[in-house]
C-alpha cells in the first residue's frame, strides 16, 4: 500500500521524446489506468516505474522515498513493483505454484500464501500444473498472482488482458480487479482500450504523446473531458458549434442546450453524448433524416443529419422505436453539454 | 565485453581465410599467374563444378519428389520413408564410397563420384522442401483451385513457388557440400580441387602450388555462398502471414501409388543398404583380426579427446557470439554471423591446409598439438554452435529476465534460477552436436592430426587407400554409429516424426 508520485518525468530515445515530462500521482491502495493510444509512452511510463528504464529527467518517489531521477537509479529487483507483461510471461520451467513463489523467501514460500492468491485469482488447487498445461486466460490469472504474493508496494499491468478473446477478457478483467481490491494492491493498468480503463479502474490517467492530458475519476473523464481530443478517445462523441447565451445555455443546431459551466458569452464547441441525443417528435424537436442504423443488441447507434446539413449520432436502447433508414424524425437534446473553447479544426466533428 | 569477445571469435574463424591470402600473395603475381594458367587448373575447374552442377540437380529432383510423396500423397508407408530420407545424413560421404568400392573393386571416376555423392547428400534438399511442404499454407492452393487452375497448374504455379527458396537454399547448400567434399572423391579418384590440393600438398610438397589452388576453391566458395544469402534473403518474402496452420488435403496416387512405393525403396537401397550391407559383410573379418579391437579402441580414444578439445574451444568462442546475436541483433552482429558462416563454407582441406602454415611459421608450439586440430574444428564448426546457442538463448527472453527482477531478485540470481536452467539444455545439445560432428570429420584431421595419432576416420582412411577394406570396417562401422545421433537429432526436431493430419 503505497503512494507513487512522477514529477516531470522524460524519457527519449535518440530523437524521439517518449516522455515529455510526465506528472502523476498514484494513489495507495487503488488501481490507476494509464489510456492512451498506441504510441503515446505508455508502455515507457511502466518500464520507467518498474526500473527497466532510466529516467532523462524528473523524478519517482514511493511513498516521499526517492527511487529514480537526479542521479539516482534504484534497481528494479530492490523497488519493490511487480509487473504483469502483456503475454504472462511465466517461467516454462516452474510449476505454477514455483512460479508464484518466485518471488517470496524461503520461509513464505512454506506458508500458505502461494496458495491463498491462487485462490484469489480463482486457480486453487492447481499449483502442481505446469505453464503449458494451463490455458491462455488461466496463465495470466497465474501472472497476476505471482505478482501479488510478495506483496509488492505496487502492481503494474501492460495491456494484461489484450491477447484474450474477448469473452474471455471481461471475466477475467472482474476476477483480477476484485483479486487486487481484496489483496488491497496499488495497481497501476496500461492500456489503450477505453472501456477497460472507464470499467475496472479506479482512477483514469489519460496519455497523449508523453503527457498527462488528463487524471480524474472514470466518470470525470468520461462527463467531462479535459479537451475535444479526450472526448473522442474516451467515447463517442458528437460535437458541434454552438454560441453561449447568457443564462447558462447554448444555441446551437440542436435547439438551446443548458451548459454545465458557467462559461464566458461568444462563440464555443460544445460537447453532447450519444446517449444525451433523444428521437421523438412534438414540439422542441429539430426535423432530422436516418442515414443509417448500426444495430448492436443491447443498443443501436441511429446516424442522422440535419436540415443543415449538420450529422449527429444517438444512441437509443433496444426496444425504443424502429427507425428505418431514410425516415424522419425529431431530434433533441437531454441534460447539459460541456463547452470547449472554439478552436480552428473544431468546427464539426462526430466520432 | 560481449562484442568483444564476438569479435575475437570472428577473428579466430577468419584465422585460416586471411591467412591464406598473405601467403597466397606472398608467393608473388607472376608465380600465381603461372600456376592457375595451365590446363590441369581448368579441367579442375571445369570438373569440379560439373560434379556439384549434377550432383545439386540429382539432389534437387530426388529431394523435391521424395518430399512431395512424403508430404502430400497418400504413399502407403510415407513416415517410414521419411526417416528413411533422412538418415544418409548418418553416412559420410567418404564411409559410402569405401562401401561402394569395396563392394564393386576398381570403382572409379566422375559418374561414381556423383552417385555416391548424390545419395549422401539428398537429405539437404529434402528436410528443408519438406519443412516447407509441411508449413505452407494450403489455403493458397484452396484459392487457385477455386479461381479455376487445376491440380497440376497449381501444383506448378503455387506449390512450387511455396518451395522455391527451400529448394535454392537445400540446393545450395549440396553445391557447397560437393565442393568442399574431399573423402568420396578421393577414395573414387576424381580429380577435383580438394583432391588435387591434397595431393599436391602430401605427396608433391608442392605448397604453392596447393595454396594457389585452394584460392582459386575459395573464390568459387565464395561465388556460391553470395548466392545462397541472396536466396536466403528472397526467402523472407515468403514468409507466413500468420492464420492457423492446417494440413493439406492429400493427394491420392490410385495406380501409381506401387511404382512410387518401388522408386522410394530403390533410392533407399542405394543409399542406406549398400553401405550397410558392405559393412555387416566385412565387420565380422575386420573385428576378428588379431589386434584388432585393440587399434579400435586407440583410435576411439584419440578421436574422443581431440573432438573433446575442438568442442571446448569451439563452445567457448561460440557463447558470447551467439548471445550477442541473440540478444542484440543490429548490423554489425549480422556481418560477424555471416562471416562465421564464411568460414564454414570453406572447404576442410583448405583449413587444414593453411593451418598448417599457420603453424609452421606463426604458431610453432602449437604445430603438431591437437591444439591446432582443435582450431581446425573450431573454424569449422563454429556456425553450429553459434546457431545452438543463439536458439537456445531466444529460450530465455528479455522479458522474462524482467518480470523476475520486478519480483525482487537480483541479477546473478535470476541468472541461476530463470536463465541458466532455461538456456543451459540447448547449449549442452549445441556442444553434442559439435563434438559428434569432429569425431568424423577427415580432411583436416588428415592434416593436422599430431604424427602418430590416428582417429578413426583416419584409420579408415588409411586402411581404405591400400585396400584393406575389412580393416577398414569396424572403424566405419563406429563411425557411422556416432553420425547416427546428430542425425536423429535433426529428424526429430524437423517435425517429420510428428503425428500428420492433427489441427
Amino acid at each position: 500500500m503505497s503512494e507513487v508520485a512522477l514529477t516531470g518525468v522524460v524519457r527519449r530515445y535518440g530523437a524521439v521524446t517518449a516522455l515529455a515530462g510526465v506528472d502523476l500521482t498514484v494513489p495507495s491502495g487503488l488501481l490507476t489506468a494509464v489510456l492512451g493510444p498506441s504510441g503515446c509512452g505508455k508502455t515507457t511510463l511502466l518500464r520507467c516505474l518498474a526500473g527497466f528504464e532510466r529516467l532523462d529527467d524528473g523524478e519517482i518517489h514511493i511513498d516521499g522515498v526517492p527511487i529514480a531521477g537526479s542521479g539516482r537509479h534504484l534497481p528494479a529487483h530492490r523497488r519493490r513493483i511487480a509487473v504483469v507483461p502483456q503475454e504472462g510471461a511465466l517461467f516454462p520451467h516452474l510449476s505454477v505454484a514455483d512460479n508464484v513463489g518466485y518471488g517470496l523467501g524461503r520461509a513464505a514460500r512454506r506458508g500458505d500464501r502461494i496458495e491463498e492468491v491462487l485462490t484469489l485469482v480463482g486457480l486453487a488447487g492447481l499449483g502442481h500444473r505446469m505453464p503449458h498445461q494451463l490455458s491462455g486466460g488461466q496463465q495470466q490469472r497465474v501472472a497476476v498472482a505471482r505478482a501479488l504474493a510478495p506483496r509488492p508496494s505496487v502492481v503494474l499491468l501492460d495491456e494484461p488482458f489484450s491477447a484474450l478473446d474477448a469473452g474471455l477478457r471481461a471475466g477475467l478483467r472482474h476476477d483480477v480487479r476484485e483479486a487486487l481490491r481484496a489483496d488491497g494492491a496499488t495497481g497501476v493498468l496500461v492500456t489503450h482500450d477505453q472501456g477497460e480503463a472507464l470499467s475496472v479502474a479506479d482512477r483514469v490517467v489519460v496519455l497523449r504523446a508523453g503527457r498527462v492530458v488528463q487524471a480524474g475519476t472514470p466518470t470525470a473523464v468520461y462527463r467531462e473531458p479535459a479537451d475535444e481530443w479526450v472526448a473522442g478517445f474516451v467515447g463517442d462523441a458528437v460535437l458541434l458549434p454552438a454560441v453561449v447565451l447568457d443564462g447558462g445555455t447554448a444555441r446551437t443546431c440542436l435547439g438551446d442546450v443548458p451548459v454545465a459551466d458557467s462559461a464566458p458569452a461568444g462563440p464555443v464547441t460544445i460537447l453532447v453524448r450519444p446517449e444525451q441525443v433523444r428521437l421523438g417528435t412534438g414540439p422542441g424537436t429539430v426535423a432530422a433524416t436516418v442515414l443509417r442504423h448500426d444495430f448492436h443488441g443491447h443498443d443501436a447507434l441511429v446516424g442522422l443529419r440535419l436540415a443543415d446539413g449538420t450529422r449527429v449520432t444517438a444512441r437509443i436502447l433496444d426496444g425504443g422505436p424502429t427507425v428505418p433508414v431514410g425516415a424522419e424524425v425529431g431530434v433533441t437534446v437531454e441534460g447539459t453539454a460541456r463547452v470547449f473553447p472554439t478552436t480552428a479544426t473544431s468546427t464539426l466533428i462526430s466520432v | 565485453m560481449l562484442l568483444a569477445a564476438s569479435t575475437a571469435a570472428v577473428v579466430v574463424a577468419l584465422l585460416p581465410l586471411t591467412y591464406l591470402a598473405l601467403r597466397t600473395a606472398e608467393a608473388g603475381w607472376d608465380r600465381v599467374v603461372d600456376e592457375l594458367w595451365t590446363e590441369r587448373v581448368a579441367l579442375l575447374a571445369l570438373r569440379s563444378l560439373a560434379l556439384a552442377a549434377v550432383v545439386t540437380a540429382a539432389c534437387v529432383l530426388l529431394g523435391v519428389g521424395t518430399a512431395f510423396l512424403v508430404t502430400r500423397t497418400e504413399l502407403p508407408g510415407r513416415r517410414f520413408f521419411a526417416v528413411l530420407a533422412a538418415l544418409p545424413l548418418a553416412v559420410p560421404t567418404y564411409i559410402a564410397a569405401f562401401a561402394w568400392l569395396s563392394e564393386i573393386r576398381g570403382l572409379a571416376g566422375f559418374w561414381p563420384a556423383a552417385l555416391v555423392l548424390t545419395l549422401c547428400s539428398y537429405p539437404y534438399v529434402f528436410l528443408p522442401v519438406a519443412a516447407a511442404l509441411r508449413g505452407a499454407d494450403p489455403a493458397q492452393e484452396e484459392v487457385s483451385r477455386s479461381l479455376g487452375r487445376s491440380g497440376w497448374q497449381t501444383f506448378t504455379a503455387v506449390t512450387l513457388r511455396q518451395i522455391r527458396p527451400a529448394t535454392a537454399a537445400g540446393g545450395l547448400l549440396v553445391a557447397l557440400y560437393v565442393l568442399s567434399d574431399f573423402g568420396a572423391v578421393s577414395i573414387l579418384r576424381t580429380d577435383t580441387f580438394t583432391r588435387a590440393i591434397f595431393v599436391a600438398f602430401d605427396l608433391g610438397f608442392d605448397r604453392t602450388g596447393a595454396l594457389v589452388l585452394a584460392s582459386v576453391l575459395v573464390a568459387l566458395t565464395v561465388l556460391l555462398l553470395t548466392a545462397e544469402t541472396t536466396t536466403r534473403r528472397r526467402g523472407a518474402r515468403y514468409a507466413r502471414l500468420g492464420g492457423i496452420r492446417r494440413p493439406p488435403a492429400r493427394l491420392r496416387l490410385g495406380a501409381a501409388r506401387w511404382p512410387a512405393f518401388a522408386a522410394l525403396l530403390g533410392v533407399a537401397a542405394l543409399a542406406l543398404g549398400v553401405p550397410a550391407l558392405s559393412l555387416a559383410r566385412r565387420l565380422a573379418d575386420g573385428v576378428s583380426r588379431p589386434g584388432a579391437l585393440a587399434e579400435v579402441a586407440v583410435a576411439a580414444g584419440n578421436s574422443l579427446t581431440v573432438s573433446l578439445s575442438g568442442a571446448a574451444l569451439t563452445m567457448l568462442l561460440a557463447l558470447p557470439l551467439g548471445l550477442l546475436v541473440a540478444r542484440a541483433p543490429n548490423a554489425l552482429t549480422t556481418v560477424l554471423d555471416r562471416l562465421v558462416y564464411l568460414a564454414h563454407a570453406l572447404p576442410g582441406v583448405v583449413i587444414g591446409l593453411s593451418l598448417i602454415f599457420f603453424g609452421i611459421t606463426v604458431a610453432y608450439p602449437l604445430y603438431q598439438t591437437r591444439w591446432l586440430l582443435a582450431l581446425a574444428y573450431a573454424t569449422l564448426f563454429l556456425p553450429l554452435a553459434v546457431g545452438a546457442v543463439a536458439g537456445a538463448a531466444t529460450q530465455s527472453p528479455p522479458g522474462l529476465e524482467e518480470v523476475a527482477r520486478s519480483l525482487g531478485r537480483g541479477p546473478l540470481t535470476v541468472l541461476r534460477t530463470v536463465t541458466l536452467p532455461l538456456v543451459l539444455p540447448g547449449i549442452g545439445a549445441g556442444a553434442a552436436l559439435v563434438f559428434l560432428t569432429g569425431m568424423k570429420e577427415l580432411p583436416a584431421t588428415l592434416l593436422l592430426r599430431p604424427t602418430g595419432t590416428d582417429t578413426l576416420a583416419t584409420e579408415l582412411w588409411t586402411a581404405t587407400s591400400v585396400g584393406a577394406y575389412a580393416a577398414a570396417a569396424p572403424y566405419a562401422a563406429l563411425l557411422v554409429a556416432i553420425s547416427a545421433l546428430p542425425t536423429w537429432l535433426l529428424v526429430s526436431r524437423s517435425g517429420l516424426l510428428d503425428k500428420e493430419d492433427r489441427g
